[in-house]
């Protein structure tokens, strides 16, 4: 077996274990929740006859493995349980919401990733002089502020004072590409000015790493202008820390977006489970934790893959 | 004169310094210096580090590294004064006209990128060859430097070549876009002395064949004697002399150069061994955690009070191995080590204070061997304190006593490693070890990062505490003439073997095996024509074979 293949075997089978850890932490938190799911859904019409066919009915008197294991199971196969609250299948209701999750994050990393990168790789070129101290201050005053009153303040100026987008981001399937990504176009800028900073300073930083190695050296002494040093000598070797932290982000843009989502009225994962938390609706909350840990360690399984397949000592043993 | 390749006039190099106490200002680092290079011949730098040499050197590039700047002067490339040339001449100017050979090929290519794609990356870029013909005259340049598989080797990433073989592609990388000169910054520094011979016959044959003209920087006068038409010797960025091979090797004016000529003047009457051997090293074999690879193979060796045994080798050859088994960091798969009269625990974590204290080590990087952030006096207390409870004055007044032992003086003994120079560090170190009253050092190359003088100084030192302390070393060296200036025992290693072990007279007198014959025989010598002489002394003995 080539020895990458091995690598790789053991880092995906890595991601599995970790997966399956992340599943079992999920359910015993959601049952070490004080309170009883039962009490709450029936509230004030509660009586104990009432509570224990409810329980008996929900399956609470099982014991807490054999649920565990019952839950997995279901997951595995796409089966995520029915919601407390409203009986609904969760596995559809969370598709179609994780749907317009990734629609979103997907439209907010085409922009920020390569905007990142060229940022930073333009902040390396012109190190230490205007422009690079004009991006890494916008994009570090852009970090630092909160992400709803970034949200607000764009809502204010470019929705209720120039209208040229709308402040309430909903989206429905019967819309056309083009109307969705009018609808979206605020929370995207929101989000990409949330990613942006922590992406184009580790650019800058693995690749102002990379520029004190003796092969740039090597590389300005033969003549090669500063642009070709940045693009073919020093690139290269910079991905593995930039795919990194571009893959953090992404995971981020799909996994952290709760805010946003809410601000602007989006119909996506944050605002269901959000919704489900304040009602206590435990299963849902399990399939959504059960989702972002996936993507989590999914698009870090990811990133590790692509240091492993960029390391030319790897791919090409002795 | 004026039809010079390169001419260099009052040359001026400043450099920005940032001391750890106070403000960074501007320095000088070389003062004013001038020289000719004709076509086809070759120069050579030599000096100290800290002597400008390779600044200098990248000067013929109008190339500043780091903070370095060219403050005034003037530097002339084929008529054309460099240092009044705007970026764009000067890109066309590298890279072209002139190329650069550094020391430490390994860091010095890409590793994501193939070799062939950057040997030839200059000459292409810079129009000189299509890619095609760069590429046969790369070919042609790996076959001429006795590179094996010439045709496919450029196929291959640098991590999958040897060090030697990585220098060698980086000469073909410097004469690929066929220059007019080519700079070497100490091109064969880092190899061992078996690969360095073989590098600096491919380099000779090079420059020869090709015509080229070469600035060859150096710290070995023995190694820049082999190749130059002419040497300058450098100090502390000035001139100490500039003239022919023949004048500066047997002929030297100034009291610097005959210093360096006949470095390594320490006369070492051998001692006879003792009955009772300090330390035994018994049929031991090692490998690391893991691997099934026995890096030590049936190592004995005897060491005994008072005395030195050199561990000498290639790098690769396990003599560091060796001493991270005695020192317990690295337990023994078999074999036992005996100590003073006891048998020593495999492991470190068993070892009692009394075996710590009894074996101290130095270190090559005395720099990485020193916490930064403690003065020379903590660092040499520290053991003081840890062995032997001492407390205030009482320290004090020993730590001055070592510092006079290493021949500092208490004045060093709130400085901090920063300050020091690189001998200094190094005495440092000593005095830490001794300061546990040991029975043995081991020293790890300790004199390899040194200048020749500033290592020769540190060998007397250790000769003489041997004499007063009655201690005894374990010396690990790759250079040949630090054992004959310091052994009284010698064991040579290849491989992970003891290849040859005796007393210093019984290793260094023939007739020798092969492996040793190699090894003495690749030391450069400081005489003129040497290095023809063992390639042909070589060529007649495969003929003969």
């Amino acid at each position: 077996m080539h020895p990458i293949l091995k690598l790789l075997v053991q880092r995906i089978a890595l991601s599995l274990l970790l997966l399956l850890a992340a599943s079992a932490m999920i359910f015993i938190g959601t049952q070490i929740l004080p309170g009883d799911v039962a009490q709450s859904i029936l509230g004030q019409s509660a009586t104990p006859e009432s509570l224990a066919n409810l329980r008996a009915e929900l399956g609470l008197n099982e014991p807490a493995l054999t649920r565990y294991f019952d839950w997995l199971f279901g997951a595995l196969q796409g089966d995520l349980g029915t919601a407390l609250t409203n009986g609904r299948d969760i596995a559809e209701s969370l598709g179609a919401r994780l749907k317009n999750t990734l629609f979103l994050a997907f439209w907010a990393a085409v922009i920020s990733v390569p905007l990142a990168i060229f940022l930073g790789l333009l902040a390396v070129r012109y190190q230490n002089r205007w422009p690079d101290k004009l991006i890494s201050a916008v994009t570090l005053t852009s970090i630092s502020i909160p992400e709803f009153l970034i949200g607000y303040v764009l809502m204010y100026f470019i929705s209720v004072k120039l209208g040229w987008f709308t402040s309430v981001s909903t989206i429905y399937d019967s819309m056309s590409l083009g109307e969705k990504l009018s609808a979206i176009a605020l929370p995207v800028t929101v989000l990409t000015l949330v990613v942006l900073a922590h992406m184009m300073r580790m650019t800058r930083a693995a690749i102002l790493n990379v520029m004190q190695s003796a092969y740039i050296e090597t590389a300005e002494l033969k003549g090669l202008s500063m642009f070709n040093i940045i693009r073919k000598h020093a690139f290269p070797n910079a991905i593995a820390p930039i795919v990194n932290v571009v893959m953090l982000n992404l995971a981020y843009l799909v996994v952290g977006v709760v805010v946003v989502e809410v601000v602007f009225v989006y119909p996506g994962m944050g605002q269901y489970l959000v919704d489900h938390v304040s009602k206590r609706d435990v299963p849902v909350v399990q399939a959504c934790g059960l989702i972002f840990a996936a993507v989590y360690i999914g698009l870090n399984m990811v990133a590790d893959i692509v240091s492993i397949l960029a390391n030319p000592r790897l791919r090409h043993p002795k | 004169m004026s039809d010079a390749l390169l001419k260099v006039r009052d040359l001026k190099i400043g450099a920005t310094v940032y001391p750890p106490s106070g403000k960074p200002h501007d320095i000088e680092i070389v003062h004013g210096v001038s020289f000719d290079l004709e076509k086809g011949k070759v120069l050579g730098l030599i000096g100290e580090s800290g002597a400008g040499k390779s600044t200098i050197g990248l000067s013929a590039m109008a190339y500043g590294r780091g903070g370095v700047k060219i403050t005034g002067g003037e530097v002339w490339v084929n008529g054309q004064d460099i240092l009044k040339q705007g970026i764009r001449d000067l890109r066309r100017l590298r890279g072209a006209t002139v190329t650069y050979v550094s020391q430490s090929a390994a860091a010095s290519f890409n590793p994501a990128k193939k070799i062939m794609e950057q040997v030839t990356e200059a000459a292409i870029l810079q129009g000189k060859f299509s890619r095609k013909e760069a590429e046969e005259r790369a070919v042609r340049l790996f076959d001429k430097l006795g590179l094996p598989n010439p045709e496919t080797i450029g196929n291959r990433y640098p991590h999958q070549v040897s060090g030697g073989q990585l220098q060698r592609c980086m000469t073909a990388l410097a004469l690929c876009p066929e220059p007019d000169l080519v700079v070497f910054d100490e091109p064969t520094t880092a190899l061992d002395v078996t690969t360095q011979i073989d590098v600096l016959m491919a380099i000779k044959a090079a420059i020869r064949d090709t015509g080229v003209a070469a600035l060859y920087i150096t710290h070995d006068l023995a190694v820049v004697a082999q190749v130059s038409d002419d040497i300058m010797v450098l100090r502390m960025g000035e001139t100490v002399e500039y003239g022919p091979v023949d004048q500066i090797i047997n002929n030297p004016q100034e009291e610097y150069t005959q210093a360096l000529v006949s470095v390594r003047s320490i006369d070492h009457e051998e001692k006879r061994p003792t009955p009772e051997p300090v330390l035994t090293v018994n049929h031991v074999t090692a490998r690391y955690r893991g691997t099934n690879f026995d890096v030590l193979r049936n190592i004995s060796v005897d060491l005994h009070e008072g005395q030195t045994l050199a561990v000498v080798g290639e790098s690769g050859s396990g003599k560091s191995t060796l001493a991270r088994v005695i020192t317990g960091l690295l337990p023994p798969a078999e074999g036992e080590i005996n100590f003073a009269g006891r048998a020593l625990s495999p492991a470190l974590e068993q070892r009692s204070k009394e075996d710590l204290r009894e074996l101290q080590m130095i270190y090559q990087m005395a720099d990485t061997a020193m916490n930064p952030r403690q003065t020379v006096g903590t660092i040499i207390g520290r053991p003081l304190e840890f062995y032997f409870g001492m407390r205030g004055a009482e320290k004090r007044k020993r730590i001055k006593e070592l510092l006079e032992e290493i021949e500092m003086g208490d004045g060093f003994i709130d400085r901090y490693p920063a300050e020091l120079s690189g001998g200094q560090k190094q005495r440092v170190c000593i005095a830490r070890a001794l300061a546990a009253k040991p029975k043995l050092i081991i020293c790890d190359e300790v004199t390899s990062a040194l200048d020749p003088l500033v290592a020769d100084g540190i060998l007397k030192l250790l000769l003489n505490l041997q004499k007063i302390e009655n201690v005894a070393y374990l010396f690990i060296t790759h250079d040949l003439a630090t054992v004959r200036a310091i052994a009284d025992s010698i064991a040579v290693m290849y491989q992970g073997k003891v290849v040859r072990y005796g007393t210093k007279s019984e290793v260094l007198s023939p007739p020798f095996d092969d492996y040793t014959d190699l090894l003495l025989s690749s030391v450069p010598e400081m005489k003129l024509g040497w290095l023809e002489e063992v390639i042909a002394h070589r060529k007649m003995e495969s003929a003969g074979n």
